[in-house]
């Protein structure tokens, strides 16, 4: 029991042990490669880093959840898009528009339901057709993305409230703002999956369905909740994005899943569900921005970053296959 | 037991049909409190049929389940648990990424508010629990690195936790060492003493004398009766189960035996089997018997190159041949018609001559092309040689009988030309009368010259068909028999351990 205890520790802490290699690794390289004057290492640049790790970060913890659950959401790129266009135009509604800047709260609070109905229109469906959750979500992602087109076609949806602006780039205690959500999302989600029986009984799920179903745990109810909240935090990282940027286009968020499940499965958890940290995912995040930030700090082009954080993924899980190999007694394949 | 009692679990005359099937026919037991009921019958018997009765999974056609004589009805897993019936299944159903304490409070964490868990309430009650087990274990340690014998314990203290009136074990020593046996017969005892009924499911001959108080035998879903276990012996118990089957032993004629065509020495596999050595000789039929996890299909796996051995050593003809892959085992004259049919002997979407040449499609072609002709010949001949029932090679094989799919199988490999034909199971899920087919059909390619290895959990089954018998126990050779030396008797006794002796090859 002892071995795998440290086994288990072992991996979580990996993705850490990553992220120091990268640092060393960046902060060496920057010196003699990069372009700038400026250190890779150097503490404007680590908290911008953190910055940008957030939109992706807060969604991420959606993700761990719902594939902990045994699920997975493709369409949180879309439920993303969908959000800040529902957040920026609503502003111009004639109903909303002469409350000046007190729309926006309302604005806000729009966004987080029309996440929050996505989610819950996919759990449905993942619950009451058993359809597989993969390809519902599929659909769901071209779905939601052809809303996003409806509204506005091929132009970008824009509105400028300066006193959004200045709140999403507000530094309370010298700390940007999205930093801050994304720290409160972490302690919140950690919390739910840790502390309260609906989380436990994610775990459950994910880890043996029928063993869930037998014991009278409510499984459908249970995934409806986390694609619910995979929505909610989709719109939240919409919210902390568009607010300060104040324009959205209609391809925005593409391909944000795919970025999200990357560093969610980095950072250790299961494809097939029973297992994973919220801890590690932010791990995840961060290796993943790390990398892609770091390799255009020496000079790589997009191209080589999505070549090099492929290659790395598969290697992961490369790894992580040969650690829980049965034996040599296993059937081959 | 006085006769005021009242009983814990009675089930008043159960009938459950299946289309086609009586898998029950007029079932009734009774369990006292404080009573270990035995429950036996072969394969088939419909002691599992009863159990998912009793569970709430199947509702019976007839009958009535009363628990302390307030009829009940079951329905689901749940709701027998609820209703305090509890089962400890043979595949167990935990999460193994989860905490003992979260397993055995599945579906039950208690809860404070806002939605939260009570850890301390949920460790406390477990600890509990888990002392009155007696194990070596405690409530934060990880499922997923217990021993199957732990496992066990949880699934046991999951019974615990609730107000339970009978709990029902399946074969609970399947996978169990004799240390933990004794274990898992303390807390039986335990159970037994605070007035719980037990039922307990089993083939082992030894542990029912050992820890029954009743023995209760079902044949062909007919309730055979009940022996007080003080009362009886092994011989009884096994006239009851076997009954009219007893002569189908004596049916074997031998073939003309040939050169040896299959040899193993000393073949091992991790702690699924060790250090099996046998031989197959041309125009012979071997059957392999033991209970499930004996390593049986295990051996089978590792001759067709599913598995590599870790020792050991594999000769075909005399010649030393090392075996990697299904690919290796098909050139080297070796095919397996594997256990689970439908998931892993059939294409079931693809009709029956596509499925009969599956292996060989790569030699039937014109050019870049598939030859149709040279398919349906084969597929003509195979089907007209096995007697095969179908309207014609368009015919999913999905649609067969049970009986006429396990005939493509059979005419797959022979297609091949294989020297040793090992065949799992050979007529799981199939009907009586076809069962006596793939019989005959056994029997007449061995003497056709083919080396046969039979896998069976059926006694009868193995008695009918086979030269010689293999019994097998917790990955051991306990015994060779031949067909003249072989008696119901010793052939329990050797896949239950109880007479570990070599007998003669």
């Amino acid at each position: 029991m002892q071995k795998s205890v440290l086994k288990n520790h072992a991996k979580e802490g990996a993705i850490w042990g990553f992220i120091v290699l990268e640092l060393i690794f960046f902060g060496i390289a920057g010196e003699y490669m990069s372009m700038t004057e400026t250190a890779f290492l150097a503490p404007d640049n680590m908290i911008l880093l953190l910055k940008q790790s957030a939109p992706l970060g807060i969604i991420a913890l959606g993700m761990t959840i719902v594939m902990i659950n045994g699920n997975i959401d493709l369409s949180v790129g879309a439920t993303f898009a969908l959000c800040a266009i529902v957040m920026l135009d609503s502003m111009t509604w004639p109903i909303l528009a002469p409350l000046g800047d007190w729309a926006i709260p309302f604005a806000w609070g729009l966004a987080l339901l029309t996440g929050m109905l996505m989610g819950l229109i996919n759990g449905l469906i993942v619950w009451k057709t058993g359809v597989d959750a993969f390809i519902v979500t599929l659909g769901a992602m071209l779905g939601f993305r052809g809303l996003v087109f409806m509204y506005n076609g091929e132009q970008p949806t824009f509105h400028l409230n300066w006193t959004m602006v200045d709140i999403a780039e507000s530094a309370p205690l010298g700390i940007p703002l999205p930093i801050l959500v994304f720290a409160v999302c972490i302690a919140v989600v950690w919390w739910i999956m840790n502390r309260t029986v609906h989380g436990r009984n994610a775990y459950a799920i994910g880890d043996n369905r029928e063993a869930a179903v037998n014991a009278g745990i409510k499984v459908g109810p249970h995934m409806v909740w986390n694609y619910v909240l995979i929505g909610f935090l989709a719109a939240l990282s919409s919210i902390t994005f568009y607010s300060e940027s104040g324009s959205v286009n209609p391809n925005d968020g593409m391909l944000y899943e795919l970025w999200i499940i990357t560093a969610v499965v980095l950072g250790g958890t299961k494809l097939t569900g029973g297992r994973g940290s919220i801890i590690a995912t932010v791990g995840g995040i961060l290796a993943i921005q790390l990398m892609r930030k770091g390799l255009g700090f020496i000079g790589a082009d997009t191209a080589m970053v999505n070549l090099v954080i492929g290659s790395i993924l598969i290697a992961v899980l490369y790894l992580d296959r040969q650690l829980n190999r049965k034996g040599e007694e296993e059937l081959k394949i | 037991m006085s006769t005021e009692q009242i009983p814990a679990l009675r089930l008043e005359n159960i009938v459950k049909t299946f289309p086609g099937v009586r898998a029950l026919d007029g079932v009734s037991f009774t369990v006292m409190p404080g009573e270990v009921h035995a429950l036996m019958g072969e394969n088939g018997a419909g002691k599992s049929t009863l159990m998912k009765v009793l569970g709430g999974i199947h509702q019976p056609n007839e009958g009535q389940i009363f628990i302390e004589e307030q009829p009940t009805v079951m329905n689901s897993p749940l709701d027998a648990k609820a209703k305090g019936v509890v089962f400890i299944h043979q595949e167990l159903s935990l999460a193994d990424e989860l905490p003992v304490a979260e397993n055995v409070y599945l579906g039950e964490l208690p809860r404070k508010s806002f939605g939260r868990v009570d850890w301390s309430k949920l460790h406390a009650d477990t600890d509990e629990i888990l002392k009155r087990l007696n194990v070596g274990f405690g409530p934060k340690d990880l499922v997923g690195d217990l021993s199957i014998a732990n496992k066990q314990m949880v699934e046991i203290a999951r019974a615990l936790t609730v107000d339970a009136k009978a709990v029902i074990f399946d074969e609970p020593t399947a996978s169990l060492t004799d240390a933990e046996k004794s274990v898992l017969f303390e807390v039986i005892e335990d159970l037994k003493s605070r007035g719980v009924g037990i039922v307990y499911i089993s083939h082992r001959m030894e542990e029912i004398f050992r820890i029954s108080d009743r023995v209760s035998v079902l044949r062909d879903g007919q309730y055979r009766g009940t022996l007080e276990t003080a009362d009886t012996n092994e011989d009884e118990v096994t006239q009851l189960m076997i009954g009219r089957s007893l002569d189908l032993s004596r049916n074997v004629q031998h073939g003309e035996l040939g050169a040896v065509a299959l040899e193993v020495r000393n073949l091992s596999c991790g702690n699924l089997y060790q250090d099996i050595s046998f031989q197959v000789r041309e125009g012979e039929v071997v059957g392999f018997y033991g209970l499930v996890g004996a390593g049986r299909t295990e051996i089978a796996e590792t001759l067709f190159g599913l598995r590599d051995p870790t020792a050991g050593t594999i000769l075909l003809d005399g010649k030393e041949t090392t075996i990697h892959s299904p690919i290796d085992a098909i050139g080297a004259g070796i095919s397996l018609v594997p256990e689970d049919r439908k998931g892993q002997g059939l294409v079931l979407g693809m009709n029956c001559r596509d499925n009969m040449t599956l292996p060989q499609v790569d030699d039937m072609t014109a050019g870049p092309f598939v030859s149709d002709g040279a398919e349906v010949a084969i597929f003509d001949q195979y089907r007209d040689k096995l007697e095969i029932k179908t309207p014609g090679w368009k015919q999913l094989v999905g649609n067969l009988s049970g009986g006429n799919q396990q005939k493509i199988v059979i005419g797959k490999w022979l297609s091949m030309h294989p020297r040793v034909l090992i065949v799992d199971e050979p007529t799981r899920g199939i009907d009586v009368g076809s069962k006596s087919e793939i019989h005959k059909l056994i029997r007449e390619l061995a003497g056709q010259g083919y080396a046969v290895i039979v896998i069976s959990s059926e006694m009868p089954e193995v008695l009918h068909v086979s030269d010689r018998i293999i019994a097998m126990f917790h990955g051991r050779i306990t015994r060779t028999f031949t067909s003249d030396e072989v008696t119901e008797d010793n052939l329990v006794q050797a896949i239950s351990g109880i007479t570990p002796e070599q007998g003669a090859a």
